[in-house]
C-alpha cells in the first residue's frame, strides 16, 4: 500500500478481513451468515496529553463474544485505548459505542465492564471471597444469591476452598484468578484485561493465559486485552489489534497478522524477520546487492527502493545436491554467529555480495550437526519466493 | 507497502468531545473538596490577613502606614532582637542537625550495640515540652543548679552562664534534635547496598565512598532538617521565655508587645519579622525538594551495615553521650518536681504537686489540656485524613485539588505565634471591615473566639503539614486502581473509602492520632494569646508558674505533662497492636 491509499486503514479497520469470532461466539453465528452487529464500536478515538498526542483516529469494531488483544510496545496507546473504553479516560474526542448504547460520555460507574489489572489490585484487607462479593453486596442481593454466585465464580476460576484467604496468603497465579472471578461476579457484557498477566512467573504465565482463553471462549464474553507480549496475543486472541506510537498498524487474526504483516513494523514486533535493502528491477524482481530475488508478492513499482522481509523459520538450508535444482533465490552466505538455544540454533549469517545485511536462520540441532556448521562455514539459502514480502523502503 | 501517520489533530474530527456526565457522587465529592479547601481558608489563609493590616496601624486603630516598621528598625533594642533570633536559629541548626546526623548514622549504618535502645532514647525528647526542657536546664545548669554547685558542693562549680544564648541554644537543640533525627534516619535509611557495593570493588576509600555515595543520597533530607530546625528554633517561644533571660529573641519580644504592653499594632509588626524568614525558608525548601527525584528504586536492595569495631564503640560513646543528656535532663525534672526545697531540703514527696497554693489553674489546666489534646487528635485526624484523601484520589477537580494540597502546605510556615495572633485578630472582631472599601460584615466565626473550640481549630491547623502528608504518603502506597476497580462494581466511592482506604492506612491515622495529642498537649506558642481565662491550660501553666518563680510547680506540671504525653503513646502502642491483630489479619501469612 502506498501512502496514497491511506484512508483505506480505517475502512479495513473498521471491517476486518477475517471475523473468527463467528466460529467460536456463544452466539453460534455461522461463517457465511451476514455480518453480527459489532458489540463494542470504537469510532475515531484521539487521545492527547498536553503535546503528546496518544491516540490517533482509532477505529475498532468488536464482535459479540470475541477476543481482542491490543498488542504493542510500551507507549503505543494501547493502555490508554482500554482505559477510554472503561471511561477511566476520557478521550479527546470520539465515540464509544457498547452494546449499541453510546457511552462515550458516562463515567465507568455507568458503563458496563469488568476490569483486571496488572497489579490485581485486589482489596488486601478483604478475603477472597469479600472480593468477589464486593460488587453484588452493593447491589444489594440476597445473602443467599450472593453466597451461590461466589461459590459458583470461585469454582469457575478453580479456586473452590479458597476463599477464606486473604490476598497476601495466595500465590500471584491464585491473586490473578481472584481478581477475574471478581470482575466477572457481574456479569458484566465486557471484560477488560490490562496486561493482567504480566507480574506472574514464566510458567505460571502459560498455564493462565490457556486458562483464561478457554474461559472466555466458555463464557462467551467479549473481551479486549491489553498486552506487549506477542506470543501471548498470538496464543490467546481471535484477533489481534497491533498498535504503534497511537495508531492501529494492522488488525487481523493472529496468523493473518503473523504470516501477512502489513508493515516493517508489525512485521519485525511479531516474530522475527530479516529485511534486505533493495531495488524493484521487474514486477516480480528485486534485486539486493548482486543478487536478483523472485518475488511475486511484490506490488511496488519498477526502480523503487524496497525492503524485501522473510522470516528465519521460512529459509531453507539446501545441500549441495539441492542446490543444483534450484535456479532461483539461492543465496550463499557465510556463518557469522551461532546462538545455541536449546531447541537448536539461531544461526546469523551474511549473504555473498550483500554487505549491508544480515540473515537469521533456525536450525534444530540436528541439521546443524549433519551440516556440520562452524562459524565462517558456507551456506546454501533458499527463500521460497511466495514466502517473501516487499515493503517499500523507508 | 506503508502505514503513514496519520496527521493529528484531525481538524474536524467526526465527534467532538463532551464532557463526562457528573453524577451526583462527583458532586459530593466536588462539595466535599469544596468545603476542605474553604475551611483551610478560613483556618490559614484569612486570619493573615487583619494580622498583617493590623501592623499598618497604631494602638489606637489610625493607618499610620509604615510608620511601625520604621520605629521597629530604628529602636535598637527591637532591632536587636531579629539578628538574635536570627543567631540562635543558625547555630541551634548546625549543632542540631550535625548530632542528628551521626545519631542517625549510627543507627543506620553501623552495628553498633543497643540500637533499639537509642532508637527510642533519641525520640524521647518528642514528648518534652520545649519549656520543660528550659527548666530541666534550670535545675542543671541555673543558678542553683547542680552542674553549677558542683553537684551541691561534692563537685568542683562550674557556671556555663546559661541565661542568655548559651541556654537558649542547649534548649532549642534539645527540641530540634528528635524532629532531625526522624528525618535523617529515614534519608539515611533509603539507600541502595549496591551502589557501596560498586564504590568498593571500584576501590573507593570509605571516606571517598562517604562523600560520593552517602551524602549526596541523604541531601535532601539534610536540608530539609536543616530548614525544620532553623524554623523550629527562630520562631520557638518557651526556651527563650524561661532561660533567655536579657537576651531578647522577636518570639519573647511579641509576647511582650502584646501581653506585657497590649501593643498589639507593634506585635502584628514584630509578628511579620518572624513570618517572612520562615516563609522564604519554606519557600527555599519546597523549590529544592521539588528537584528530588527517586535515587532508590523498588528494586533497591538494602543496606546490611559491617561490623567495624572502632567505629562501633566510638559511635555507641557518642550516642550514649547524646541520649544520657536528653535523659539526664529529663530526669533532672522529675527529680526536682519530687523535692522539697531545691537545693536546701532534698527530702522527696509530692508536695509541689499540689497546685493549690500557685497560680496557672492547677490540674483544671492540666485536664482541659488533656480534653483539647483528645479533641485535637480525633477532629484533626478525621480532617487531615479526609482532606488527603480527597486530594490524593479524588477524580477531576485538578484546580481545586491542587489548591487544597497548597493549603494543606502552608501551616508548615506559619509560626505558632504568629497563627495564634492572627486568630485572635481574625475571630475577636464581631464585624469584618473590607479592606479599602466602607463595607463591613458579620463575622459569622466569632461565636467560636474564646471557646475551647478555638483552641481545637488552631491546634489542627498549626500540626496539619506533616498530619497532611503523612496521609498523604500512606494513600500514595494504595494501589490507585481500586478506585478504578470499585467504579467498575458501581460501588459508590465513599463506600471504598470506609470499607478499603482507611483500614489499609489504619496505622498512620493512628500515628496522626498520636501526633496531634503529643502537640496539642505541649504546644504553647500558637496558644497562648488565644486560650480564655476561664481555660487554663497545663502548658501555659508552666509559663505562668515560671514568670511567678514557683519553678518546682512548674517542674511538676512539665512532669505531667511528659507523662501523660509518653502514656498516651504507651496506651497507644498497646492499643494499635491489638487492633491491628484483629483487623489486619490480612498482614498475616
Amino acid at each position: 500500500m502506498n501512502p496514497s491509499e491511506q484512508p483505506a486503514l480505517a475502512v479495513t479497520s473498521l471491517q476486518p478481513a477475517t471475523t473468527p469470532s463467528r466460529q467460536t461466539s456463544a452466539y453460534g453465528v455461522v461463517d457465511g451468515l451476514a455480518e453480527p452487529e459489532p458489540y463494542l464500536r470504537i469510532e475515531d478515538i484521539n487521545k492527547s496529553f498536553g503535546n503528546f498526542v496518544a491516540l490517533k483516529n482509532i477505529f475498532l469494531n468488536v464482535y459479540p463474544g470475541e477476543f481482542v488483544c491490543l498488542l504493542g510496545p510500551s507507549g503505543c496507546g494501547k493502555t490508554t485505548l482500554l482505559r477510554i473504553i472503561a471511561g477511566l479516560e476520557e478521550q479527546t474526542s470520539g465515540r464509544v459505542i457498547q452494546g449499541g448504547k453510546n457511552v462515550s460520555n458516562l463515567p465507568p460507574a455507568q458503563r458496563d465492564f469488568g476490569i483486571v489489572f496488572q497489579s490485581y489490585a485486589l482489596f488486601p484487607n478483604l478475603t477472597a471471597t469479600q472480593n468477589v462479593a464486593y460488587g453484588l453486596q452493593n447491589a444489594k442481593r440476597p445473602r443467599a444469591e450472593i453466597d451461590r454466585r461466589v461459590a459458583e465464580l470461585l469454582e469457575t476460576v478453580g479456586l473452590t476452598g479458597m476463599g477464606q484467604k486473604y490476598p497476601s496468603q495466595m500465590s500471584g497465579g491464585q491473586q490473578q484468578r481472584v481478581a477475574l472471578a471478581r470482575a466477572l461476579a457481574l456479569s458484566p457484557g465486557l471484560l477488560l484485561l490490562d496486561e493482567p498477566l504480566s507480574a506472574l512467573d514464566a510458567q505460571v504465565r502459560v498455564k493462565l493465559r490457556t486458562e483464561i482463553a478457554s474461559l472466555q471462549k466458555r463464557l462467551g464474553i467479549t473481551t479486549v486485552m491489553v498486552t506487549h507480549d506477542q506470543a501471548e496475543a498470538l496464543a490467546m486472541a481471535d484477533r489481534i489489534v497491533v498498535m504503534d506510537k497511537g495508531y492501529i498498524a494492522q488488525v487481523g487474526a493472529p496468523r493473518a497478522v503473523y504470516q501477512h504483516p502489513r508493515n516493517p513494523f508489525v512485521a519485525n514486533f511479531i516474530g522475527v524477520m530479516n529485511f534486505l535493502q533493495g531495488v524493484v528491477v521487474a514486477p516480480d524482481q528485486v534485486r539486493c546487492g548482486n543478487l536478483v530475488l523472485l518475488t511475486p508478492n511484490n506490488q511496488a513499482a519498477v526502480n523503487q527502493p524496497v525492503r524485501i522481509a522473510i522470516r528465519p523459520e521460512d529459509i531453507r538450508v539446501l545441500s549441495v545436491a539441492e542446490a543444483q535444482t534450484h535456479s532461483q533465490n539461492v543465496i550463499s552466505a557465510e556463518v557469522q554467529s551461532m546462538e545455541y538455544m536449546g531447541t537448536g540454533y539461531l544461526v546469523t549469517c551474511a549473504p555473498d555480495g550483500n554487505a549491508k545485511d544480515q540473515i537469521t536462520i533456525d536450525l534444530s540441532t540436528f541439521e546443524s550437526g549433519a551440516l556440520g556448521l562452524e562459524p565462517g562455514s558456507t551456506l546454501r539459502l533458499y527463500l521460497p519466493p511466495d514466502q517473501v514480502q516487499v515493503f517499500a523502503a523507508e | 507497502m506503508t502505514v503513514t501517520t496519520p496527521k493529528f489533530p484531525t481538524p474536524n474530527p467526526l465527534f467532538p468531545k463532551r464532557q463526562q456526565v457528573v453524577t451526583r457522587e462527583d458532586w459530593l465529592m466536588r462539595i466535599l473538596l469544596g468545603l476542605g479547601t474553604l475551611w483551610l481558608l478560613v483556618g490559614v489563609v484569612l486570619p493573615l490577613f487583619p494580622m498583617i493590616g493590623r501592623s499598618f496601624f497604631d494602638p489606637n486603630g489610625n493607618w499610620i502606614g509604615l510608620a511601625n516598621y520604621v520605629k521597629y528598625l530604628t529602636t535598637p533594642s527591637l532591632v536587636s532582637a531579629f539578628f538574635n533570633s536570627f543567631f540562635i536559629g543558625a547555630m541551634s541548626m548546625m549543632i542540631a542537625v550535625g548530632l542528628a546526623f551521626l545519631y542517625a548514622y549510627a543507627l543506620t549504618r553501623t552495628q553498633m550495640p543497643g540500637k533499639l535502645a537509642f532508637r527510642v532514647l533519641g525520640m524521647l525528647p518528642l514528648y518534652i515540652p520545649p519549656l520543660a526542657h528550659a527548666i530541666g536546664l534550670i535545675y542543671l545548669f541555673g543558678n542553683k543548679g547542680l552542674v553549677t554547685t558542683g553537684f551541691l558542693g561534692v563537685f568542683p562549680k562550674w557556671d556555663i552562664g546559661l541565661y542568655g544564648p548559651v541556654g537558649i541554644i542547649i534548649g532549642e537543640v534539645l527540641y530540634c534534635f528528635p524532629q532531625a533525627l526522624v528525618i535523617m534516619i529515614t534519608a539515611l535509611s533509603l539507600t541502595d547496598a549496591r551502589l557501596y557495593e560498586a564504590a568498593e570493588v571500584l576501590g573507593s576509600t570509605p571516606l571517598k565512598t562517604f562523600f560520593t555515595v552517602t551524602l549526596p543520597s541523604v541531601k535532601y533530607g539534610l536540608i530539609s532538617a536543616l530548614f525544620v530546625c532553623f524554623t523550629l528554633a527562630f520562631t520557638d517561644f518557651g526556651v527563650p521565655k524561661v532561660v533567655g533571660g536579657n537576651f531578647n529573641v522577636l518570639a519573647t519580644d511579641i509576647y511582650k508587645q502584646v501581653i506585657g504592653q497590649q501593643n498589639f499594632s507593634m506585635g502584628a509588626t514584630v509578628s511579620v519579622f518572624l513570618l517572612v524568614p520562615t516563609v522564604i525558608a519554606f519557600v527555599v525548601d519546597r523549590i529544592i525538594q521539588r528537584r528530588q527525584t527517586a535515587l532508590v528504586s523498588a528494586k533497591a536492595v538494602p543496606l546490611q551495615p559491617k561490623s567495624h569495631p572502632p567505629l562501633d564503640w566510638l559511635m555507641f560513646g557518642f550516642c550514649a553521650l547524646v541520649a544520657g543528656f536528653t535523659i539526664a535532663v529529663l530526669l533532672v525534672i522529675i527529680f526536682a518536681s519530687l523535692v522539697k526545697v531545691w537545693p536546701y531540703d532534698l527530702t522527696l514527696g509530692f508536695k509541689n504537686y499540689d497546685f493549690s497554693t500557685v497560680g496557672g489553674g492547677g490540674y483544671r489546666a492540666f485536664w482541659n489540656s488533656i480534653r483539647m489534646s483528645f479533641y485535637t487528635a480525633i477532629v484533626g485526624t478525621v480532617a487531615v485524613f479526609m482532606g488527603a484523601y480527597l486530594v490524593e484520589k479524588g477524580r477531576g477537580m485538578k484546580w481545586l485539588r491542587s489548591a487544597n494540597y497548597f493549603l494543606s502546605t502552608l501551616p508548615l510556615a506559619l509560626p505558632g505565634l504568629v497563627l495564634g495572633l492572627s486568630y485572635v485578630f481574625f475571630f475577636n472582631n464581631k464585624i469584618w471591615w473590607i479592606p479599602f472599601t466602607k463595607i463591613a460584615i458579620y463575622n459569622p466565626f466569632n461565636g467560636i473566639y474564646g471557646t475551647m473550640a478555638i483552641l481545637v481549630l488552631c491546634n489542627v491547623i498549626h500540626f496539619y503539614t506533616v498530619c497532611f502528608l503523612t496521609a498523604n504518603t500512606a494513600l500514595k502506597q494504595i494501589d490507585p486502581e481500586f478506585e478504578a476497580v470499585s467504579a467498575s462494581m458501581r460501588v459508590p466511592f465513599y463506600k471504598t473509602f470506609w470499607r478499603v482506604t482507611v483500614p489499609l492506612s489504619l496505622p498512620a491515622i493512628l500515628e496522626i492520632g498520636i501526633y496531634y495529642f503529643v502537640n496539642a498537649m505541649i504546644t504553647i506558642s500558637a496558644i497562648v494569646f488565644l486560650y480564655p481565662p476561664s481555660l487554663p491550660l497545663a502548658a501555659v501553666a508552666i509559663v505562668n508558674m515560671d514568670d511567678a518563680g514557683d519553678i518546682a510547680a512548674a517542674a511538676a506540671m512539665s512532669t505531667l505533662v511528659v507523662l501523660t504525653s509518653i502514656g498516651v503513646r504507651i496506651l497507644y502502642w498497646l492499643f494499635t497492636r491489638g487492633l491491628q491483630q484483629r483487623s489486619q489479619a490480612w498482614l498475616q501469612r
